[in-house]
C-alpha cells in the first residue's frame, strides 16, 4: 500500500511534467520563444515540486504514523492488562504484530489475539492516512505548480536552484550514512556501558575473560565476563601475521614493478595482482578453511607441532595474501609519484639502481608507504568473512600462532547470527562494532594525517 | 717545457688504483650483489602471489570439477499404485503431490535380492535420495497412462553414494586373490570359512600391518602425553606439602599412571600385531575391510589366519565348495567402515549395481539449476543467483543517480569551504569502514529501529515497504549502496575531473546554465568513465558477504526469490552458508558456487575495461 502511495507520487510528478509542459505552451498562445523558460522546464518544475512534497509529506506522515501506531499499541495493551510492562510488553506487543501479519509468535493467547485485532485496525488506520495525506499532498502541489506557470515565470532557474539543492543533499549521503553509523552503534554501546557495565568501561577494555553469553540463560551478563581483550589479542596476532606477509612482499613486489619490471612483466603482472584483489573475501575464507588450514594440520603432524585447524595462521597468511596486491598497489602510485630528476640525480652521482631505491626513492615515498600499510592493518582488523570462516570462536588469550584465537569481527558476527535473544546479543556486539569502527577511523584519519604532514612537493 | 720534473696535480695512476683494486672491485661485486638481491626479492615477492593466485583457482576448480556429474541408480519400477496414490494423483488440485517411494524401494528390494519395508530396509531406503518418492509421482500424475505398466526410472542417488561413486571413500582393489579357495560352512548361521593358498590375500595384510602400525604410532603418541602428565604431577607431588593436597595429587598421578599403562599395553598389542609373522588379525569396523566375491554372492572377512579365513556371507553364494583361482576375487577397502559414511552392505550394493550397468552417470544441471535444499544431492545455486541479481539491482538503483549527482555537485558546484572539505573527508573515511559495520548500520537503521536508553527513536526504515524487510534482497540492496557510493563518488569525481575545461567554457560561453553544462556536456563526456568505475564498484558489492550475512541474507531459503522484496539469498552468502555444512557433497557445491561468482565478477571486469579501452577519451 505505501510502495503504491510512493508509486503514486512518481506517476503524478510525471503528469505534472507533460500538463505542465503542455500548459506552458497554451500559456505562451504557441509562441514558445515568448516563454522566460523553455515549456521543458516548466514541466520539470512541476515534476519536481510534486515529486518532492510527495516524499517529504510521506516521510513526516511516516514518522508520525509509527509514533501513532506504537502509542496507541501501548495504551491498547495498559487497558487490557496493566500489570505487564517492560521487556515482556515488547514480546506481547511483536507477538500481536506477528499475529496479524501472519508472522513467527512465540505465544498464542487471548490478549495476544486481542492486540492484534487492535493492530489491525490501527495499522490500517495509519497507511491509509499515510497514503491519503501523501497522494493528497503531491496533488495540492501540483495544483501549484501548474498555477505559477506564466510567460514571465522562471522555471529555468528555479528548477536549478532545486536541483543544485538535490545535488548537494546526495553529496551529503555520505555524511548522513556516517551519522547514521554513529546512531547505529552508539545507542546500544551505551544501553551495554550502563546496563550491564555500569559505566566500569575498564572492565570491557581490560577484562580478560570474554564469556558474554555463558550466564544469560540464567538471567544477567556477567561484567566481569565481557573483558574484550582476549579478542584484541587476536585481533591484533592475526593483524601482525597479516602485515607480515602483505608488507614486505606488496613493497617489494611494488618496487620491482616500478623500478626494474619490463613492460611485459608489468603486462601480467599488474592484473594478476588485481585479480588478486577483485577476489571476494568470502573466496578467501574457504580457502583458508579448506585448503590452507589443513595444510598447516598436517605440515605441523610431520614436524611434530601441534597445530590447531583453527590457527592463528592460517588465516593470518591468508589475510596477508588478500592485502598483498592493497599494499603493492598503493605503494606502487607513490613510488611512481617520485619525480625522476631525483633518481637522475642519484644516478649521476654513480649510484647503483637497488642504492638509488634503497637511499632516494622510498626514503621519499616513504610517508605514502607508511600510509598504506596503516590502510593495510585497518582492512585487516576490519575483515570479517577469513576469520569467521578459517577462525573458531573460542576466546583464548594466548600469543602463540598455532592456537586457536578469535577477533572482534567474529564475536560479531557469531552474536549477531547465535541464536540468543537480539536484544541480549546486541549490547556486546555492538559495543564491540564501536570499537571496530573507532579503530579504523583513527588508522584511516592517522594515515591521511601522515600523508599530508610530510607529504614532499616536488613542483 | 722546462717544468717537466714536477709533480702533477692528481696522480691519475693512484687515483684509478682506487677504482681497480682488489679492494675496490670486492666492493662493486658487493654493489651488484645487493642490486640483484632486491631484484631478486621483487620476483619472489611477485611469484608468491602468482603462486598463491594459482592454487588458489586450482583448488577452486580442481573441487568445481567433482560435482560436475550426478549419479543415478536405472530401474524399472512396476507403477502399481495404491487406492490413495491413485486418488492423490487423479486429483484436480495441482499442489497435490503423490509420494511413489514405495514402488521404487520395492523395485529396488528385487534387484538387490534385499528387503524393502520396515527396519532391515533401511540401508537400501538409504542409497536414494529422499525426495525421489515425488519425482516418480510428478513423472505419473503428467502421464496417467503409466499406471499399471513398467516405468524406466532412474532414481539420484543419496549424496554420501554419490560420494562413494567418485571415489571420495577410495575404491576396492585387490586384496591379494591367487590360488584357489574353498568355501565351507561355519558354526553359526552366516559364518563361512575360507581356506586359501598361504600366499593369498598379501595387500590385505599389508594393509592390516599398516593400520596396526599407525594405530600403535597413535596410542604411543597419546601414551606419551600421559606420561608427561604424569611426570608434571609427580613432580608436584614431590612439591606439595599440604596432606590434603598431596592426597589429591597421589589420586591424579595413580589415575594417569594406570592410563598410561593400559594405552601403553594396548599401543605394544597393536605393534605386535603389525609386526606379527603369523599375520593373524581381527577384523573391526575400524579397520580395512575385505571381501571375497565368489559364486555370485558376497563374503566379508571378520578373521584372518595364515590359510583359513572366516567371514560373513553379505550376499547369498550360489553354491558352497571349492572356486578354482581365477573365478573369485578379494577385494579391499583400505578406508574402515566406521569412518565412511555408507556400510559395507551398501558398498557391495553399488559394486553389483556398478556391474550390472545399474549406475547411470548425468551431466550436473540441478547445482546450477536448483535452489538451496537441505538434501546435499539436490541443493542448487539458482535461488541465490536470483536472489544476487536482485540485491544488484536494488544497489544499483540507488548507488548509481546519488553517486553521479554527488560527483557532480562535489566537482561542478561545490564551493571550496570547510563544508565542502568535510563532505570530502568524510567520503573518504567511509570508503575504509569496514564492511561489517555497514551490516550493524542496517540491521538497525533499516530493519530493526534506532532505540537510545529504552525510548524508540524511529522504526527500521525499510519496514515501510515491507512487513519484515529482514533477509531481503532491498535490505542488502540497501546497505551495499551505501557500502559501494564512496567507490563511485571517487570514480566518478576522477572521471569528470578528466573533461577538459574548454568544454565546460565553450558550453557556458553560448549561454549554457551551469547545469545544462553539466548535464549536457559534462556528463556524457565522463559517462564511460563513470560506468566503469559503477561497473567495477558492483563486482565488490557481488562479492561482498559480511554485512549481508549480519542482516539475514544467510538464512535457509528454498525458492527463488520474485522480487526484492521477497526473503532471499545471495551467493556469497550461500558459499558461506555451505561451507559451514558438515555434509561432504556440499565441499563440491560450495566450490561450484565460487565458480560462478568469480566468472561473474570476471564477466563484470572484463565489461569494465572493454568499456575504457572504447569509450575512454584522452584530451
Amino acid at each position: 500500500m505505501l510502495t503504491i502511495a510512493l508509486l503514486g507520487v512518481v506517476i503524478l510528478g510525471i503528469a505534472g511534467y507533460v500538463i505542465a509542459r503542455q500548459r506552458a505552451v497554451a500559456v505562451s498562445g504557441g509562441e514558445t520563444a515568448a516563454l522566460h523558460s523553455r515549456p521543458g522546464y516548466h514541466g520539470l518544475y512541476a515534476l519536481t515540486v510534486t515529486t518532492l512534497v510527495g516524499i517529504g509529506v510521506f516521510i513526516v506522515a511516516s514518522a508520525i504514523g509509527s509514533w501513532y501506531l506504537g502509542s496507541s499499541m501501548r495504551s491498547a495493551l495498559a487497558d487490557l492488562d496493566p500489570t505487564i510492562s517492560g521487556l515482556q510488553a515488547d514480546r506481547v506487543l511483536q507477538d500481536a504484530r506477528a499475529i496479524a501479519t501472519g508472522g513467527v509468535t512465540s505465544a498464542v493467547d487471548a490478549l495476544r489475539e486481542e492486540l492484534s485485532g487492535v493492530f489491525s485496525s490501527v495499522n490500517a488506520t495509519r497507511v491509509w492516512g499515510i497514503t491519503i495525506l501523501t497522494l493528497g499532498g503531491a496533488i495540492a502541489a501540483l495544483f501549484f505548480a501548474l498555477q505559477t506557470i506564466t510567460t514571465e515565470f522562471r522555471a529555468r532557474n528555479k528548477s536549478e536552484t532545486i536541483f543544485r539543492t538535490i545535488l548537494w543533499s546526495t553529496a551529503a549521503v555520505a555524511v548522513v550514512t556516517t551519522v547514521m553509523i554513529f546512531i547505529a552503534l552508539i545507542g546500544e554501546t551505551l544501553n551495554f556501558f550502563t546496563g550491564v557495565l555500569d559505566w566500569r568501561i575498564d572492565k570491557f577494555l581490560f577484562g580478560l575473560t570474554w564469556s558474554p553469553l555463558s550466564g544469560v540463560h540464567t538471567g544477567e551478563m556477567s561484567p566481569d565476563k565481557v573483558g574484550a581483550v582476549p579478542l584484541f589479542v587476536g585481533t591484533l596476532m592475526i593483524t601482525v601475521i597479516a602485515m607480515l606477509v602483505a608488507i614486505p612482499i606488496g613493497l617489494f613486489a611494488a618496487i620491482y614493478l616500478s623500478e626494474f619490471a619490463s613492460t611485459h612483466v608489468r603486462a601480467w603482472a599488474k592484473p594478476m595482482l588485481e585479480i588478486l584483489a577483485g577476489i571476494p573475501t568470502v573466496v578467501y575464507g574457504f580457502f583458508a578453511a579448506t585448503t590452507v588450514a589443513p595444510f598447516m594440520v598436517g605440515m605441523g603432524a610431520s614436524l611434530g607441532i601441534s597445530v590447531e585447524a583453527e590457527s592463528a595462521l592460517a588465516a593470518g597468511l591468508v589475510m596477508g595474501s588478500m592485502i598483498i596486491p592493497f599494499i603493492s598497489s598503493l605503494s606502487d602510485d607513490v613510488i611512481n609519484a617520485v619525480p625522476q630528476s631525483l633518481r637522475d640525480g642519484s644516478y649521476g652521482l654513480g649510484a647503483t639502481r637497488a642504492e638509488t631505491i634503497m637511499k632516494v626513492v622510498l626514503p621519499a615515498a616513504l610517508p605514502g608507504i607508511v600510509s598504506a600499510s596503516l590502510l593495510g592493518i585497518s582492512r585487516a582488523v576490519g575483515e570479517t568473512m577469513i576469520v569467521v570462516m578459517a577462525v573458531g570462536q573460542s576466546a583464548n588469550l594466548t600469543f602463540n600462532p598455532l592456537d586457536k584465537v578469535t577477533t572482534v569481527t567474529v564475536q560479531i558476527t557469531m552474536l549477531i547470527l547465535g541464536d540468543t535473544e537480539a536484544e541480549t546479543a546486541a549490547g556486546p556486539a555492538y559495543t564491540l562494532g564501536f570499537a571496530l569502527f573507532a579503530a579504523t577511523l583513527s588508522l584511516n584519519i592517522i594515515a591521511l594525517r601522515i600523508v599530508r604532514k610530510y607529504r614532499q612537493k616536488y613542483d | 717545457m722546462t717544468d717537466t720534473t714536477s709533480e702533477p696535480a692528481f696522480d691519475m695512476a693512484k687515483l684509478s688504483a682506487k677504482h681497480t683494486s682488489q679492494e675496490a672491485e670486492a666492493r662493486t661485486k658487493r654493489r651488484h650483489w645487493a642490486e640483484f638481491r632486491l631484484k631478486a626479492y621483487g620476483i619472489l615477492a611477485i611469484l608468491f602471489a602468482a603462486v598463491a593466485l594459482v592454487i588458489l583457482v586450482y583448488t577452486i576448480v580442481a573441487k568445481t570439477l567433482t560435482v560436475t556429474n550426478e549419479f543415478y541408480l536405472s530401474l524399472d519400477v512396476p507403477i502399481q499404485l495404491t487406492e490413495r496414490q491413485s486418488a492423490t494423483l487423479t486429483d484436480d488440485n495441482p499442489n497435490t503431490n503423490a509420494n511413489l517411494e514405495n514402488l521404487i524401494f520395492q523395485a529396488m528390494g528385487v534387484q538387490l535380492e534385499a528387503p524393502h519395508r520396515g527396519r532391515s530396509a533401511r540401508p537400501l531406503k538409504g542409497l536414494i535420495s529422499t525426495y525421489e518418492g515425488f519425482s516418480l509421482g510428478e513423472i505419473v500424475g503428467a502421464n496417467l497412462d503409466l499406471i499399471g505398466g513398467n516405468y524406466h526410472f532412474e532414481a539420484l542417488l543419496d549424496d554420501n553414494l554419490q560420494l562413494y561413486m567418485k571415489g571420495d571413500f577410495g575404491r576396492l582393489s585387490d586384496a591379494g586373490t591367487a590360488g584357489p579357495i574353498t568355501i565351507s560352512a561355519g558354526d553359526s548361521g552366516d559364518q563361512v570359512v575360507i581356506s586359501a593358498a598361504s600366499n593369498a590375500f598379501g595387500a590385505s595384510r599389508i594393509a592390516m600391518r599398516e593400520d596396526r602400525a599407525a594405530e600403535g604410532r597413535a596410542l604411543r603418541r597419546s601414551a606419551r602425553d600421559q606420561e608427561r602428565a604424569f611426570n608434571e604431577t609427580q613432580e608436584a607431588l614431590d612439591d606439595a606439602t599440604d596432606p590434603a593436597e598431596r592426597n589429591r595429587l597421589q589420586k591424579l598421578l595413580d589415575g594417569f599412571g594406570q592410563q598410561r599403562d593400559q594405552i601403553f599395553a594396548r599401543a605394544d598389542a597393536a605393534l605386535t600385531e603389525a609386526t606379527d609373522q603369523r599375520n593373524n588379525f581381527t577384523l573391526r569396523t575400524d579397520d580395512p575391510s575385505v571381501f571375497i566375491r565368489a559364486n555370485g554372492g558376497w563374503i566379508k572377512i571378520t578373521e584372518m589366519e595364515p590359510e583359513r579365513l572366516v567371514g560373513t556371507v553379505m550376499n547369498p553364494l550360489s553354491q558352497f565348495g571349492e572356486v578354482p583361482e581365477g573365478k573369485w576375487s578379494g577385494l579391499l577397502m583400505t578406508s574402515p567402515e566406521a569412518e565412511r559414511k555408507i556400510s559395507d552392505r551398501q558398498l557391495l550394493w553399488m559394486e553389483d549395481l556398478k556391474r550390472e550397468d545399474r549406475i547411470v552417470t548425468h551431466f550436473n544441471q540441478r547445482v546450477l539449476f536448483s535452489s538451496d535444499s537441505a538434501q546435499a544431492e539436490l541443493a542448487g545455486i539458482w535461488g541465490a543467483l536470483i536472489g544476487s541479481f536482485w540485491t544488484m539491482m536494488v544497489t544499483f538503483a540507488i548507488v548509481f543517480p546519488i553517486g553521479v549527482m554527488a560527483s557532480i555537485y562535489l566537482e561542478e558546484f561545490a564551493p571550496k569551504n570547510r563544508l565542502t572539505d568535510f563532505i570530502e573527508v568524510n567520503i573518504n573515511n567511509l570508503a575504509a569502514v569496514p564492511s561489517i559495520v555497514f551490516g550493524l548500520l542496517g540491521l538497525t537503521i533499516l530493519l530493526s529501529g534506532v532505540k537510545l536508553f529504552g525510548i524508540e527513536l524511529f522504526d527500521g526504515l525499510l519496514k515501510v515497504f515491507a512487513e519484515d524487510p529482514r533477509s531481503t534482497p532491498l535490505a542488502g540492496g540497501v546497505v551495499l549502496a551505501l557500502m559501494s557510493l564512496p567507490t563511485i563518488i571517487i570514480a566518478s569525481r576522477a572521471s569528470i575531473k578528466a573533461v577538459p575545461p574548454s568544454i565546460r567554457d565553450a558550453a557556458l560561453g553560448l549561454g549554457a546554465s551551469k547545469l545544462q553544462t553539466s548535464t549536457h556536456h559534462v556528463l556524457p563526456l565522463a559517462m564511460p568513465g563513470i560506468l566503469t568505475g559503477s561497473i567495477i564498484a558492483m563486482a565488490q558489492a557481488l562479492g561482498e558477504t559480511a554485512p549481508l550475512i549480519i542482516i539475514g541474507m544467510n538464512s535457509f531459503i528454498q525458492d527463488p526469490p520474485g522480487g526484492p522484496l521477497d526473503k532471499a539469498n545471495v551467493l556469497p552468502s550461500l558459499i558461506y552458508l555451505w561451507n559451514n555444512n558438515s555434509e561432504r557433497l556440499f565441499d563440491g557445491k560450495t566450490a561450484v558456487a565460487i565458480s560462478v561468482l568469480l566468472i561473474f565478477l570476471i564477466l563484470m571486469n572484463a565489461l569494465a575495461v572493454v568499456l575504457r579501452k572504447r569509450f575512454e577519451r584522452r584530451w
